[in-house]
Formats: C-alpha cells, structure tokens, sequence
C-alpha cells in the first residue's frame, strides 16, 4: 500500500541490487565462509543497534539491557526452531523470540521506564542480568550455563537481507509517524510533551516494546546461524557492544546505526584474535566521541539529508 | 516465596544465622567501602561513576604488585593502593569527566562506561586475564564461638573499614575541604559564589572516593585470595546498589547500604541458592528503584518547571 | 456556568507554602489576566492547573462539556486532552526539531490512525499526515510562521519563538489557554503585534483565555478582569481600572508605568 513515487521506487531498486550482489558474491565463494560470518553479525548488529537507537537515541530512554531482549529472542527462537526443524519452524522462531521479548519488554517497561537516566540505565542492565541469572537457572529448558547445541542453521543470507530490511523499513515508518514523533518529542522536552497531551509512559513503553521486539528477532536469527547459545554471551558486554554502535554512528541516525555496524563488524573481524585490543579501541571510541564528537558520525542526520531526491515534502516526510 | 520462607524458619538454627550475620559484615563493611566513592561523587556531580568499581580492581593489582614484587606488609600496601587510586580517580575525572560537566547525563554515563571498559581491559591486555593470589599478608587465624567460626581477617577487614570510616568522617565533618564538599554537594552555584574553588573540591572528592575503593580492593584481595581484571563489575554494581538503598549522596546511607546488600547477599546465598545471589541483588535494586528512589536517607529533588 | 471553578487552591513543598487558599472563576470566553510580584506564585497556579503539580489541597473544576469536572490529581497529558493548554515561561519548544513538527507533536492527540497504519503505511495513513500537515500551516499563518515550516525551532528569533509556543499550545485544541508571559523580552513593538494577535485568535478560536504577565500594557489593555497574586495569596480582583486603583496592589508592586 506505498506510495510508488520516484524515491520508492528508486529505494526498491538499490535495495534488490544489494541482494543480487551479495548472493551472486556468496554463491561464487568469492565471499569465503569466513567472510560470511562478519555479514551475518553486520546484519544482526544493524538490527540490534537500530532497535536500540529507538530507544535510547530517538525516545531518549538510556537502556543497558538490550541484550536481554536479544536472549529471550534467542532462546525462545533456538527452542521452537530445534522442536520443529524445519523452515517453518525456524520462522515461527522467529516469531515466538519476537513477540517474547515484546511482552518482556512491556512488563519490564511499564515499571522501569518511571526512572530517568542513569537510573534507568542500571534498572535496565539490572533487568537483564536477571534474564541471564534465570535462564542460566532454568537447566531443564535451558540447559543452564551449558547452553544449547546443535541449533539447526536456516539463516542465511536472504532470510537476514529480509529481516534486516524490513526492520529499517519499519523502524523508519514508525520514527516518521505520529507515533514516532510522540516518541521523539520525549526526548526534547519530556514536561513539554506531556503538556502537549501525549502520554509519555505509553509511548516510552511503547518505543521500548517495540525495540525489544526487534532485538528478539535478532536474538532469533543469531541462535539459528551460530548453532549454540549461552547465557553468558548476552551480557552486560553485549548490551555495551551494541550501545558502542549505536553512539558511534549517532544517536537518533538510522543511517549512522548502519554504517558504525558495518564499520564495527570489520574492525571486529580484523581484531578477531585481539579481543583485548578490540575493547580497549571500543572503549577509547566512546570516551573519545564523547568528548570529541558527542553526535557520532551522523548525528540525527539521515542519508536522505545528503540525497534530495524527489520533492522537498518528500525529504521531510 | 511461602515456601522459602518456611524451610528458612526451620534451618533457622542461631548458629548458623549468626555465621551469616559474621559473613555478611564483612562483606557488608566492603560494599559500604566502595559505596562510599558512588555517594560522594554523585552527591557532587551528579554523576554514576561506572568506572568506580574498576578502581577498585586497580587498587587490588597495586596492591598485589606492592606486596609481591616490593614485599611489603599489609598497611603500607594498603596506603600504596589508597594513594595510587587516589591519583586514577584525580585523573580520570580531570580527562575524562570534567570536560563534560555541561553535557547531557547520558553523555557522562557513556564516558564513565568508556573508562570502565578501558581500565578493564587495559589491565587484561598488559597483565593478563589469569587469576593472581595475594601472598600471605594477614594472619589466617580463625575465632571459633560455638561453630560460627570468624576468621582474622574478616575482623581486620571490618576494623579497617571503620578507621577508614572514622577518618572520612573527620575530614568530611571538621575540616574545611570536607565543608567545602558539603556545600557542592548542596548548591554548586551557590559555594562557587562563596568563593570555593569547585575544580579542586571535586577534585579532592574523587582522590577520597577512589583511595576508599583501592583500600576496598585490597581487604577483598586479601580476604578472597584471588584478584582478576574482571573483578570490579559486580561488586561496583553491587555496591552502587548499596548506594542507592542507602540514599545516593548520603554518607550515612552507604555505610548503611553496604551493610545491608552485604547481608542480603549473603543470606540469600546461605540459605537460598548461591547462583541466585546476583540476582537478588538486582531485583533489591529495582524494588528500591521503584518504591523509594531517593533511598534511606537520601533527598528528593524535583525538576522546576 | 463558568469554565474553571479554582476553589480554595493550596501547594505547599515541605514547609513553604507557594499557594495558600486561591479562588478564581473564568467565564467562557473570558481574557483574564493573573498578575504579581515575581515569585508570588503565578506559575505555580499554572502548574497546579495542568497537572505538573498536584495541589495540598482544594480543587480545580473544568466546566466540560456541561459537566464540572475535577481535574486536579489529573496527568497533565489528560488535562491537556479534557481542553486546558499551556505555554511556559521559560520557552520549552522541541529545540532540535522543526517548527511543523512542534505543531504535529500537539496534534498527535487528535490523530485518526493506530501505530500499525504507521508501520504498514496505508491510505489512511497518508490522508491523515495531509490533514495534518494543513491544520499545522493553518495554524502557522495566524502568526505568519507557515513560511518557516521546515526551520528548526532553535534557529528562530526570539520572539518568533514565543509565538510558535502559542501555536504550539492551540493546536491541542483547548477550550481555555494558559498564556505564562508571552511577552516576556519583547520590545514595545514586538508586544502590540501580540496583543493584536491575542486578541483575533481569541475571536476566531472561541478560547478563554488565562494570562500571566508583567508588562502592564499588555494586561491592561486587553484583559477584561484581573486576579493579584503576591506571597501565594490572592490580594485583590476586579476589572483593571479598580486594579489600578488597589492601594494593597499598588503596594504589592504596581508601582511601575502603566
């Protein structure tokens, strides 16, 4: 039901020739299994970082626990995936680690977004440590600390080309609706917002719902890629790890969340045996910005800021 | 809960309470330690000190590389470390958070998680992630009252931390730099119109925030015989919860606060489940968080409009 | 039957109390104006109202749709939904984004489409953001701001600012605006324009109007009954030539030229 204007169209274009390229690439081996994995992880840290950028860069709400929502999203995925194994299966994965994380992430919200910045910072990395101590308890379902194995792999590089596109898609029509602005207008002025008649608690829990949601999804197609999940690898350094880029590529900058994945993914491949030296570039990186260059790379800017294309009402839309 | 609570009741032999009550003291006078530099500097800055927990863990390795390598005793170890965190509280605050003092809050907590990831894997990177031992400083002796067995150390632990206490009290109440970061504390616009120098009295706030968690580090290195890089996160965030239970910015409060997530901790891990002990701790801090943000005996402050 | 009931209105903040026992009543259709030294207590009134605040006691009626209405206790978003508006004294417009879509976040309120048509775009969706835009650059023209649509409110003039803040609170389509010192930093100049303006958007838009200020020229030219705050208390009331004329308002402040 879009609007197929030039810039739709031309969008759809750009889109379908990634896709080609890449497959083409990949079906050759001229992109070696190696080579694979850092697309893989790219395309799972754009969606984790996009869905965490809503939260944290769009809404303002400063949340450490994103990796606990990408846990739920991969435990409960890895489960049905390995019950049904089968495409299906690995879609309703999917499907089960999303809508699980949304609704943990409406009953998390709904009490912990009450809290203001650094206190909802340690509330939602207090949360998600709670997730990793549970699921690290549940032995009978999750088999504790020794994870699980052997989670059949149906992600590949089309199923996380769709994934990945449909959740910018979304995620951009949600920041360019009413809603969103909602949303963004939390930001700026919380007092002000309310005064304006918006609900701040509903769309503040709304925005962290939907991320959740999101980063389930990634959770889900990570389990059916890497074949094993612990609950250690969804901890607090995790959560870190995709605030890395969130900041790096600026938050509140779709675009930006983009580029830093992709620009991390291969700093991270090419440090694959440093993984101190990795940290501590990550963490010279946020102190850095911080002091240096607060917005990032993109700021609130988007790519369509540099490419007018279309009419103007279009660029603003 | 019910039935927790019952089994609880039934093991609930005075002996072994009071071992929890022992074990939970010591641990308790450690969190209240670390708390100590959470309060102070939020109480002046406004800020949550992620880092805070990693100085800790500096000030474990300075000890242990003082009474490894130099062969030094307990105190002037303990000295060593409280002076050298000092000068890492002094500095990161003179690079890292001063020049932020006007940003967002959210701008401050990533720097201050930036340090924290810096100091983690800086000292991973230069000394390694394996685990290291104290070599043997305080005497292992241990006081036996029935069977509740009190070790030596824990009691050195405890009188440490209340000389420690003492101490800060003294410099806080009766001295003219602890007046001074009352008054930050309380207006900071205000004391810089009094003609206090703000740069110095933060300055001093970290260097005593700081030198109480390196002396925290180095009574856990001590007592648990095993310091790694990795050794600050927990118990920082444990003792940050302590900070907030005790109300953030109070001294009192921390003591407090320390004390009691030491027992909590302690005790769910005593009769509960040892794995469940981080966890209490955080759903402790989200029930506070909920009910009663400003703490104990900490200040509400409301946004003018 | 009046629009806004305020009965026996009181805050206190631990020991110091900011309102002590206020009476007001506004008619439909009404510009009242609320003076006092700074510090009286006036904002603290506007905030009671919308809800920032919550009183200590006494209460606030809005006359809604025939019925009195308690709304004190009320969110502020509800308040704000039941009809009462605001602008505030220290300029709260969403700095970093556009002036339409200051104006859109205000509409959000009377939006016809749920986040799912956001997500999935439907028709009604885009019919929705149309009508919105044009109600948005409706609104704009009043204060001839529609040209500077796309301009981020941080980057307008100052007193361009303050009117955008006006517009901003009649897009919710309140019943009774709370205007606190609109006029503040402006120039005599800048100040006619706005009193003008205050004056048609009334006419057009049917809105009682509750109006903080300190510029007397302003207050006493368009207000049509005045209410005196000075230490939390209500010292005097009545039109402005009895005002004027109260010894206890003269001493209060009103010692300036009129």
């Amino acid at each position: 039901m879009k609007v197929l204007n030039k810039k739709n169209i031309l969008t759809l274009i750009i889109i379908l020739i990634i896709y080609a390229i890449v497959q083409v690439l990949l079906t050759n081996g001229i992109i070696s299994s190696f080579y694979e994995i850092t697309i893989a992880t790219i395309c799972i840290n754009i969606i984790l970082a996009v869905s965490l950028n809503l939260v944290t860069g769009f809404t303002g709400q400063f949340s450490l626990g994103h990796a606990g929502f990408m846990s739920i999203g991969a435990y409960a995925g890895a489960l049905v995936n390995m019950e049904m194994n089968s495409n299906m299966g690995f879609l309703a994965g999917i499907a089960a680690g999303a809508v699980a994380a949304l609704i943990v992430g409406i009953l998390i919200g709904i009490p912990t977004l009450r809290l203001k910045g650094d206190y909802l910072a340690i509330a939602t990395l207090g949360m998600a440590e709670i997730i990793r101590v549970l699921f690290l308890n549940m032995d009978d379902i999750t088999n504790g600390a020794a994870g699980l194995f052997g989670i059949p792999r149906f992600t590949n590089w089309t199923w996380l080309y769709i994934f990945t596109v449909l959740t910018l898609i979304m995620i951009d029509n949600f920041i360019k609706s009413s809603q969103g602005r909602a949303c963004i207008s939390i930001r700026e002025d919380e007092i002000a917002a309310e005064s304006m008649g918006i609900n701040t608690t509903k769309y503040k829990v709304m925005a962290f719902a939907v991320g959740a949601f999101f980063a389930g999804i990634a959770g889900a197609l990570y389990s059916s890629y890497f074949y094993f999940i612990n609950p250690t690898m969804f901890g607090f350094q995790k959560s870190i790890d995709i605030l890395v880029i969130v900041v790096f590529g600026g938050l509140g900058s779709i675009t930006g969340s983009v580029i830093a994945a992709i620009v991390l993914a291969v700093i991270t491949t090419i440090l694959q045996s440093y993984s101190e030296l990795r940290m501590i570039i990550y963490a010279l990186l946020l102190i850095s910005i911080m002091l240096f260059r607060p917005q990032g790379l993109l700021g609130t800017k988007e790519i369509t800021d540099f490419f007018k294309f279309g009419n103007k009402s279009a660029k603003v839309e | 809960m019910l039935t927790w609570f019952y089994s609880y009741m039934r093991r609930c032999d005075l002996e072994q309470f009071s071992q929890q009550i022992v074990n939970g003291i010591s641990l308790g006078s450690i969190y209240a330690l670390v708390a100590l530099g959470y309060t102070m500097v939020y109480g002046i800055i406004k800020l949550i000190n992620f880092a805070h927990g990693d100085v800790y863990m500096v000030g474990a390795y300075v000890g242990f590389a003082v009474t490894t390598f130099a062969g030094i005793g307990f105190i002037p170890a303990l000295i060593t470390s409280m002076a050298a965190c000092a000068i890492l509280g002094m500095t990161i605050e003179k690079v890292a958070y001063k020049p932020l003092r006007n940003s967002t809050r959210i701008a401050v907590l990533i720097t201050a998680i930036g340090v924290s990831l810096l100091l983690e894997y800086g000292m991973m990177y230069f000394v390694g992630a394996q685990v290291r031992s104290y070599p043997k400083l305080l005497s292992e002796e241990v006081l036996t009252i029935g069977s509740v067995i009190i070790k030596m150390q824990q009691i050195y632990i405890v009188i440490t931390v209340l000389v420690l206490m003492v101490i800060l009290q003294y410099v806080v109440k009766r001295t003219k730099v602890g007046k001074a970061m009352r008054a930050v504390s309380a207006d900071k616009d205000a004391a810089q119109l009094m003609g206090i120098k703000i740069d110095n009295t933060i300055s001093f706030t970290f260097a005593i925030g700081s030198a109480l968690a390196g002396a925290g580090g180095v009574l856990v290195g001590i007592y648990y015989n095993s310091i790694d890089p990795l050794m600050g996160t927990m118990p920082g965030l444990k003792a940050f919860v302590a900070a907030v239970f005790g109300g953030i910015g109070s001294i009192p409060g921390a003591m407090i606060g320390g004390l009691s997530i030491g027992m909590l901790e302690t005790f769910v891990a005593g009769y509960g489940s040892s794995k469940l002990r981080d966890a209490a701790v955080f759903a402790f801090l989200i029930f506070v968080l909920l009910l009663k943000p400003s703490g104990l005996l900490g200040r509400d402050t409301k946004e003018k409009v | 039957m009046s629009l806004l009931s305020i009965e026996k209105l009181t805050k206190s903040f631990g020991g110091l109390t900011a309102v002590s026992n206020v009476n007001m009543n506004i008619e439909k259709g009404e510009l009242i104006g609320l003076i006092g030294p700074n510090g009286a207590g006036k904002t603290t009134v506007f905030n009671l109202l919308t809800g920032v605040y919550v009183p200590s006691s006494g209460s606030i009626k809005l006359n809604v749709e025939g019925s009195k209405k308690e709304i004190s206790g009320l969110k502020p978003y509800n308040i704000t939904k039941i009809g009462l508006a605001r602008t505030f004294q220290n300029i709260r417009l969403f700095k970093d984004l556009t002036v339409l879509d200051n104006i859109r976040i205000a509409m959000h309120q009377n939006i016809n489409y749920k986040l799912s048509s956001g997500l999935i775009r439907t028709n009604k969706f885009y019919a929705e953001e149309e009508r919105l835009k044009k109600e948005a650059e409706e609104l704009l023209d009043i204060f001839k701001l529609s040209n500077k649509k796309h301009e981020l409110a941080k980057n307008l003039p100052y007193g361009e600012q303050r009117h955008l803040e006006i517009v901003r609170a009649m897009a919710t389509k309140p019943v009774l605006l709370l205007l606190d010192e609109p006029a503040a930093g402006m120039n005599p100049n800048e100040t006619v324009i706005l009193t003008e303006t205050i004056a048609k958007i009334r006419k057009e838009y049917n809105l009682t109007i509750l109006l903080i200020e300190h510029d007397m020229s302003l207050v006493m030219k368009i207000c049509e009954r005045i209410y005196v705050l000075d230490y939390g208390t209500m010292i005097a009331s009545g039109k402005p030539d009895e005002i004027k004329h109260n010894k206890k308002v003269i001493e209060a402040y009103l010692g300036e030229d009129v």
